[in-house]
């Protein structure tokens, strides 16, 4: 128990998925105008995050890794179908995207106008497809730890953005140089979270 | 065969970089450049990735239902990517393990199904694989200055080769470790939007 909280924290803070890995810039920039806006795609990529990431980890470790088919037959020890993973994580990505889409649709028409136009754009976002890629590097032991990876890193996404769309607010009504307007000023504070986030170096449970 | 049109190399490269003016693939663009040698090796793999997967999708553009194009751009894009991802693993392989998972994240690189959809999806095989070179480079161009930057101001080599002499070490010459953290690649950016903008502006955004 205290690993998967550990693994939570270390993703919010320590293994950010925007200021340490840059994951899911384009979407960040394109929809941290409003505060409003950018709180229901953080919880859009979230949800994602929570359904994709356990279970890209169950295909991948009872299908695709190395030895992984040996609950069909102990002949298969050594198949290792890893270069397929790519494929494999986005289509389930895509699929479960598409399905999380129908499902919301269908049961919380409220929770639809909210997340509804975000979730096509999530099947594309680097931050989903990257969570998949890191959850197989990193090796973790059982399912607990990959979910408390999938949830850490969704919230520290969530932070991020809302963090930079608070500040986008308020930077309308200051004096940014011209050439420095909109993106330029954006990232310069993206980096100035990110020197920040940095102090969280080391921190552990 | 369609005549050579050069305007849609030259183009990305500085008034329509894919980078600082339309704003895609800046996930990976950060990422891997605190070294010059992945930067490269990153930036030809996009090249390769966003010209070919635009080639493919031209010739099917009339026959893929739209309704399920993302899906069939997204396999598309991904066979490409495994390609690269093997041959990486299988020529350079250092290189590759740096990378780690950015290789397979050019799945889901903006500038490769931004470019499918703004292109691709409506020109011509040979126009969308010109258009695929040009964005590419455009890539490639900021990849290679910042890689350059962070790596001669953050370790003092180039290529892993030494730049900077040992006798400024003795003077006291210090390497900026915080060149090759993660918040460096993002003001620098910044920094190199402002210049862009700065000497063209009408790039600037209006608000």
């Amino acid at each position: 128990m205290q690993e998967i909280i550990n693994i939570f924290v270390k993703s919010i803070f320590v293994d950010n998925m925007i200021f340490a890995f840059f994951l899911g810039m384009c979407s960040y920039l394109a929809v941290s105008k409003t505060v409003k806006t950018s709180m229901g795609l953080g919880i859009a990529v979230v949800f994602v995050l929570l359904i994709t990431v356990p279970l890209n980890y169950i295909i991948d470790n009872y299908l695709l890794k190395e030895g992984a088919l040996v609950w069909i037959s102990p002949k298969f020890a050594t198949i290792d179908l890893s270069y397929l993973s790519f494929i494999i994580f986005i289509a389930v990505i895509a699929a479960m995207v598409q399905l999380v889409e129908m499902f919301v649709e269908k049961t919380s028409p409220v929770l639809y106008a909210q997340l509804g136009i975000f979730l096509p754009l999530i099947a594309v976002n680097c931050a989903i497809l990257g969570a998949s890629l890191f959850m197989q590097e990193r090796q973790y032991n059982n399912i607990g730890e990959v979910t408390g990876f999938a949830l850490g890193s969704g919230i520290g996404w969530l932070l991020a953005i809302v963090g930079i769309a608070a500040i986008r607010e308020k930077l309308r009504y200051s004096q940014v140089p011209a050439p420095l307007k909109g993106l330029g000023i954006t990232f310069i504070i993206t980096g100035l979270m990110a020197i920040a986030f940095m102090s969280f170096l080391g921190i552990k449970l | 065969m369609a005549e050579f049109n050069f305007k849609l190399i030259k183009n990305p490269l500085s008034k329509e970089n894919p980078i600082t003016i339309q704003v895609l693939g800046i996930c990976s663009a950060l990422a891997v450049t605190a070294k010059l040698q992945p930067a490269f090796v990153m930036a030809l793999s996009v090249t390769v990735v966003v010209a070919f997967s635009n080639v493919i999708i031209s010739f099917l553009r009339n026959t893929i239902p739209p309704r399920i194009r993302i899906i069939v751009q997204l396999v598309i894009v991904s066979l490409l990517v495994i390609l690269v991802d093997q041959v990486l693993k299988a020529f350079v392989y250092d290189v590759s393990k740096q990378l780690s998972v950015f290789v397979g994240l050019i799945i889901t690189n903006c500038i490769v199904m931004g470019r499918l959809e703004a292109f691709a999806m409506s020109n011509k095989p040979f126009d969308s694989f010109l258009d695929g070179i040009g964005n590419g480079l455009g890539y490639a161009v900021i990849l290679i200055t910042l890689g350059v930057v962070r790596e001669l101001f953050g370790s003092g080599t180039l290529w892993g080769y030494q730049i900077i002499p040992e006798s400024f070490y003795n003077f006291g010459y210090q390497n900026n470790s915080l060149m090759i953290m993660p918040p460096m690649a993002l003001i620098l950016v910044g920094i190199i939007i402002w210049v862009q903008r700065a000497r063209n502006k009408e790039l600037c955004e209006k608000e």
